[in-house]
């Protein structure tokens, strides 16, 4: 069997809430819950949810840019979870991150050149051909003039930015690149440009991506495997032509159902499950199924126990009393 | 269905340093009472800067306003470009009312939500704190917020994103405005509040029968929502028609474009996303051209580079549907397919 490029057992990840006299933290924010996840090599893992579902919280986790409250990261079959520091150094130049926005994410006092060859200088990298023609190549390669390797960022567009981004994530030849939100503040022309970028280093590259992403059209074209979130606990993880033809879990039906179609006529023709009510608060999460309160099939069970998540069909596990 | 807000060659132009930027060129459009008039275009194509003027809210010292804006409402009809400050100040909030995207920064976080509210009602009636408070109450149960009389004493950091922006919907409705403008009004909100709050706006349009303008870029939002749809790109309508046949019958390669690049999750795809090439133009001196030729597919098919050469006029393509192209509609139904 192939080793997957990342596999996540367990992870937990608290935020404590500092209060209370001399700052004793009481409380935590349970913003991931006990989450596994596995990517294989050369596979996209879409993570999506709602803003507060801890998706992000996991990228940033397994990239090791928070520390895991607990369970296991391995990379590659090595167990990550607790290098830190140097011993870390060289795993961060096999995984990656392109981030939500292409603003604030590039120094704005750094030439493109200088941001991208960073990476080099930092693992002490020379490749063939120096690092400026390196960079140059990377440019090319995202689809930027690479004459701009002087220009600073805000001499691009939004689109351009997250070209940079993504530029300088592939620099060091990485196996896994967590991508979080990475077409979300772009137009709707460019998103595709970006999204179809993506798609050809992964085919050139052998990338794996773990696509952190609200988006739900986007996820279905780019995933080969979803997996759900609510309120730090997965609900639901399925091949993606399976999630979305045949979602199981009620939030996910819910949360599908809520994405307007472009096309008049099927969207009209539409049932829509409207939820009632907010998410809850991660600090005070329900008892039982944490999406009991919102759920129109929880019933006494539900708000006192928590589903474990049951692998229903082949690679479909969903974490419910009542699948559909 | 009567006639509610008639907007004629409206031009909005800032003058900066390096040129005039000219943000919304030449609108026509109108709006009538109880419809839905979707606005759909990029950052930057001008959807918001010509409602901010149909509201009479750019600053008129630094910008260039022609045109004409005129709403018949129901104490007559009022020319707004030209009115004076203060008629459209007692038209404003009472027979027109926006929401905004981002319900956080516009709501005062040092008030009340029903204090806010109760202003809101107070500038264009007579009448207590008492009454006023009242009528915020009744307004936010309304908006389905779960015990308003309660909540209304809330302050804004104590409501959830749908419920602020529930709440906003409450404040811009308490005169029971015949115009709404909601601008991007469910894009800093989740699907499935999305799905709540689109919901109520329409159960709120029917109650009151309102004319309502809807700003977004989600053409999903667009499809579930509009009655007549204005694409625009770089400060001009290019295409505009009643929703299903923009959708099905698209007569302008941006629009064509537009709708081809984006994915559905109702359908499993994997192909390659069509995606339109380039980027959009920089508004100032833009050539006399048409705007979207450097990105358009089919700009070769028009003869003599007409499309480089001069602006194209929005032209009658069909009863009830317009596009600025030159190519004629015959062409573009053969490419489309």
């Amino acid at each position: 069997m192939t080793t997957p490029i990342l596999e996540i057992k367990d992870l937990t990840k608290y935020f404590p809430i500092s209060g209370g006299a001399f700052g004793k933290s009481k409380r935590a924010v349970k913003a991931v819950d006990g989450v596994d996840i596995t990517v294989m090599p050369g596979e996209t893992v879409g993570l999506v949810g709602e803003s507060g579902c801890g998706k992000t919280t996991v990228g940033r986790t397994v990239m090791k840019l928070y520390e895991p409250t607990s369970g296991q990261i391995f990379f590659d079959g090595e167990e990550i979870t607790n290098l830190r520091g140097r011993a870390m150094k060289p795993i961060r130049s096999k995984m990656q991150m392109i981030f939500q926005d292409p603003y604030s994410s590039l120094n704005p006092r750094h030439t493109v050149g200088r941001i991208i060859s960073s990476s080099f200088e930092i693992h002490g990298i020379n490749p063939v051909g120096g690092r400026r023609g390196a960079v140059q190549e990377l440019l090319e390669r995202v689809g930027l003039n690479p004459e701009h390797i002087n220009r600073f960022p805000h001499e691009f567009s939004g689109g351009q930015r997250q070209r940079i981004g993504i530029a300088r994530a592939l620099a060091l030849r990485p196996k896994l690149i967590v991508a979080d939100e990475p077409v979300s503040a772009l137009d709707v022309s460019i998103q595709a440009q970006v999204v179809n970028l993506l798609d050809d280093l992964q085919q050139e590259f052998g990338l794996s991506y773990l696509f952190v992403a609200h988006d739900l059209s986007v996820v279905q074209h780019i995933a080969d495997r979803v997996v759900a979130m609510y309120l730090g606990k997965v609900m639901e993880e399925a091949p993606t032509a399976q999630l979305f033809a045949h979602p199981r879990h009620p939030y996910t039906k819910a949360l599908l159902s809520a994405v307007p179609i472009p096309d008049p006529r099927v969207e009209r023709s539409r049932e829509r499950i409207i939820l009632k009510g907010d998410l809850p608060s991660p600090a005070n999460p329900p008892s039982g199924c944490v999406f009991s309160t919102r759920c129109w099939k929880a019933t006494e069970l539900c708000h006192q126990v928590a589903p474990l998540p049951l692998e229903l069909t082949p690679g479909h596990r969903v974490a419910c009393h009542f699948p559909e | 269905m009567s006639n509610l807000l008639d907007v004629k060659a409206l031009n909005v132009t800032f003058p900066t340093v390096d040129g005039e930027v000219r943000a919304s060129v030449d609108l026509n459009f109108s709006l009538n009472r109880g419809e839905t008039l979707a606005i759909v275009g990029e950052s930057g194509s001008g959807k918001s800067v010509s409602s901010l003027a149909i509201m009479g809210l750019h600053n008129r010292a630094r910008t260039v306003i022609s045109g004409e804006v005129i709403h018949h409402g129901t104490q007559g009809s009022t020319e707004l470009i030209s009115a004076s400050d203060e008629t459209v100040r007692k038209l404003r909030g009472k027979e027109m009312a926006m929401i905004f995207q981002d319900p956080m920064s516009s709501l005062h976080p040092y008030y009340s939500i029903g204090s806010q509210i109760s202003e809101a009602w107070a500038i264009h009636n007579d009448g207590s704190k008492r009454d006023g408070m009242k009528r915020a109450i009744e307004m936010l149960d309304l908006v389905e917020i779960p015990s308003a009389a309660k909540r209304a004493h809330e302050f804004p950091h104590q409501f959830s994103g749908g419920m602020r922006q529930r709440a906003m919907i409450a404040m811009a409705l308490v005169n029971n405005p015949s115009l709404l403008i909601a601008d991007e009004p469910t894009t800093a909100l989740d699907v499935t509040v999305q799905a709540q709050v689109l919901q109520l706006l329409q159960n709120m349009q029917k109650e009151f029968n309102m004319g309502v303008i809807l700003i977004t870029h989600d053409l999903g939002v667009v499809a579930e929502f509009a009655d007549r749809v204005n694409v625009m790109y770089a400060g001009k309508i290019v295409e505009t028609a009643g929703v299903e046949d923009l959708y099905y019958r698209s007569m302008h390669p941006y629009t064509i474009g537009l709708l081809r690049s984006i994915p559905r999750v109702d359908q499993i795809d994997n192909h390659r996303l069509d995606a339109i090439k380039g980027a959009p133009p920089s508004l100032i001196n833009l050539p006399m051209a048409c705007s979207f030729a450097p990105r358009c597919e089919y700009s070769s098919l028009v003869t003599g580079g007409l499309c480089t050469q001069s602006q194209p006029e929005l032209e009658q393509k069909s009863a009830e549907h317009f596009a600025r192209c030159f190519l004629p509609a015959e062409r573009i139904a053969e490419v489309r397919s």
